[in-house]
């Protein structure tokens, strides 16, 4: 029995309740739960306009008005971190979902397709890989120049070769499998054999590979907002809050330490609803991508 | 051996060759004029007519490319376009600032990492196995550069123990070595996680051997088994995962040097980016992806050497 073939077929019942009886798991599902909250309410619970300035009010400590303080232009940090979560994760979720698409169609091809595509494809996807990331998507930004759509495409292309390799191994390992031949030899043509018989299977670990990955991206586009090469100010990318709030660290701290609060939570979330849901989904342990 | 060496050289000077055309090719596929990109919109057609001619885009494409990889085989990596002076030069001056860090924060994270991973396996399956399993994930999630600004925030700034930026004076260890605690510190967390989490993975599966199982036999304690039999074993998994994770490490350089203001590979390439300084991206690119490449295949041709299976196996 090849071990792809269990992956794709986990025990559905009860994984809520497998997910809640860990505590890192149900802490990564509160934390997850809350983030996805603030982006989705964002309009209706952040108390002020995320990008309104009060010049007189600015670098305001916490206070019963400003619950998180305000920053050197006087805008309201609360605000900005509630609306930023939006865009954090909003960000993070379209460019994993395009990713994980191309890379299960890639994979999908490389694996099932004739073997000069299957090379072909994996030069590509190691040549992507073996590039340090950050460098590349540093390449990727000065050609393009930077903005909210290169972020999302330099995230897609650095992703991409990871999951196409893995939905490559999974198809190598089960187009041989007898249910396949058997499908084959009742004259089923290459699309009905991809899309009904291979794709369900090989999706499942697909899935623990995206929600793991999505903390990192949280990081990449922080991390190159803070740099100014991502979401372009006044945006309130939690990136952005950090590097204006670096330039006054001396004269007002909280700025900086209020904005680094909710990346580490939501990084911490969803690295744990993560593990949590890998260890309930697939509990041989999936690999962890981490160039 | 030599065969196996050749063959595993070869493929990374091909994805070294179709990286770079592939960089290459971008700068031509995207629409928009890179000079003009670089000047702005108040630029003079005469300017941008100069820069272009600087830039060697005046030239067929064909020409170009040609050019480059003439340049490259010589050691010439082009020139800056604002100051003038040659990439490689500016790259070298800060490579070194850049490799130190790198090589700290892996060597503090190994050292601390199999510690811990060790402990863990010691206690295997009590509160301290697990916390430390809480911990290592923790530290794993955890951006590097967001610990490089609270780390910032109370040693350099609250408690004034660390300098908060450079990379110390020239000549003077002492202050380059206060100067590299800090970002050191910051690049390693993350991988003190991620080690301890995978020596403890390979040790249990070590611990299960005939010869941990003889060992044990003969009355050794559980602690000399680990350190003394189990390690020695269980190690060389992770010298493959140094060896990609520098890669990542670069990553968390990039943004912890400039957190620091750190001279190095990082604040270099950043602020070429912003000026859209094509040739010292291209060549920093370049530079790196090399330097990356050589790094993962020594240590693919170590591991071949210390595990001949590894060896007959890509032998085909």
């Amino acid at each position: 029995m090849s071990s792809a073939a269990d992956a794709g077929r986990p025990v559905r019942r009860g994984i809520g309740l497998a997910l809640l009886r860990d505590p890192m798991g149900l802490a990564g599902l509160v934390l997850v739960t809350a983030f996805l909250g603030m982006a989705l309410l964002a309009p209706w619970i952040a108390p002020y306009d995320p990008v309104a300035l009060d010049v007189k009010a600015k670098f305001q400590p916490p206070s019963a008005h400003h619950w998180a303080g305000t920053d050197h232009l006087g805008r309201d940090l609360l605000s900005r971190i509630i609306w930023g979560a939006r865009l954090a994760l909003g960000i993070a979720l379209t460019s994993v979902g395009i990713a994980g698409a191309l890379g299960l169609i890639l994979g999908l091809v490389a694996g099932y397709g004739p073997r000069w595509l299957d090379s072909l494809l994996v030069l590509l996807f190691d040549s992507m890989s073996s590039l340090p990331m950050i460098f590349f998507a540093l390449a990727v930004i000065t050609v393009l120049g930077p903005g909210t759509a290169t972020l999302i495409l330099v995230i897609v292309l650095v992703s991409v070769p990871a999951y196409a390799r893995l939905i490559r191994t999974q198809t190598l390992a089960l187009s041989g499998a007898d249910y396949i031949l058997a499908e084959r030899a009742m004259g089923a043509g290459a699309p009905r054999i991809l899309f009904r018989h291979l794709l369900p299977n090989v999706v499942g670990p697909l899935v623990i590979l995206l929600c793991m990955d999505i903390p990192v991206v949280i990081m990449l586009e922080a991390g190159l907002s803070y740099l100014n090469l991502g979401v372009k100010p006044p945006s309130p990318s939690w990136g952005n809050i950090l590097s204006e709030g670096y330039t006054s660290l001396r004269q007002a701290p909280h700025v900086v330490i209020v904005a680094g609060i909710p990346l580490v939570l939501a990084t911490l979330g969803f690295t744990f609803l993560g593990e949590g849901l890998r260890d309930v989904l697939d509990p041989r342990g999936a690999g962890r991508r981490w160039a | 051996m030599l065969a196996y060496a050749i063959r595993r050289l070869g493929l990374s000077l091909l994805i070294l060759i179709v990286v770079m055309t592939s960089m290459y090719a971008m700068v031509f596929v995207v629409p928009g004029d890179p000079a003009s990109l670089a000047l702005g919109p108040r630029a003079t057609p005469e300017l941008k007519a100069e820069l272009r001619e600087r830039m060697g885009l005046d030239q067929p494409v064909l020409t170009q490319v040609l050019y480059f990889f003439g340049n490259l085989l010589r050691g010439d990596l082009g020139t800056d376009v604002w100051s003038k002076r040659p990439v490689l030069d500016q790259i070298l001056a800060v490579f070194p600032n850049t490799l130190i860090l790198g090589v700290t924060a892996l060597g503090w994270a190994l050292m601390t990492g199999t510690l811990l991973g060790c402990a863990a396996v010691v206690w295997r399956d009590t509160l301290v196995d697990r916390l430390l399993g809480v911990l290592s994930v923790s530290v794993i999630a955890v951006p590097s550069f967001v610990v490089a600004i609270y780390a910032l925030i109370v040693f350099a700034v609250w408690l004034k123990w660390l300098p908060a930026i450079g990379a110390g004076e020239a000549g003077d260890l002492g202050s380059q070595i206060r100067a590299l605690i800090l970002p050191a510190f910051a690049v390693g967390i993350g991988w003190v996680g991620y080690l301890a989490r995978l020596i403890r993975a390979s040790m249990l599966e070590v611990m299960d051997a005939p010869h941990i199982r003889t060992a044990r036999a003969f009355g050794m304690t559980e602690r000399d088994i680990v350190f003394r039999h189990a390690l020695r074993v269980a190690i060389v998994p992770t010298i493959s995962v140094l060896a990609v994770g520098f890669g990542s490490i670069l990553s968390s350089a990039v943004f912890v040097e400039s957190v620091f203001s750190r001279p190095g590979i990082g604040t270099l390439v950043t602020g070429a980016v912003e000026k859209r300084n094509y040739p010292v991206v291209m060549g920093t690119v370049l530079f790196m992806t090399a330097f990356y490449l050589s790094v993962v295949t020594a240590a693919d041709l170590l591991i071949a050497r210390l595990d001949p299976r590894v060896r007959d196996v890509l032998r085909g």
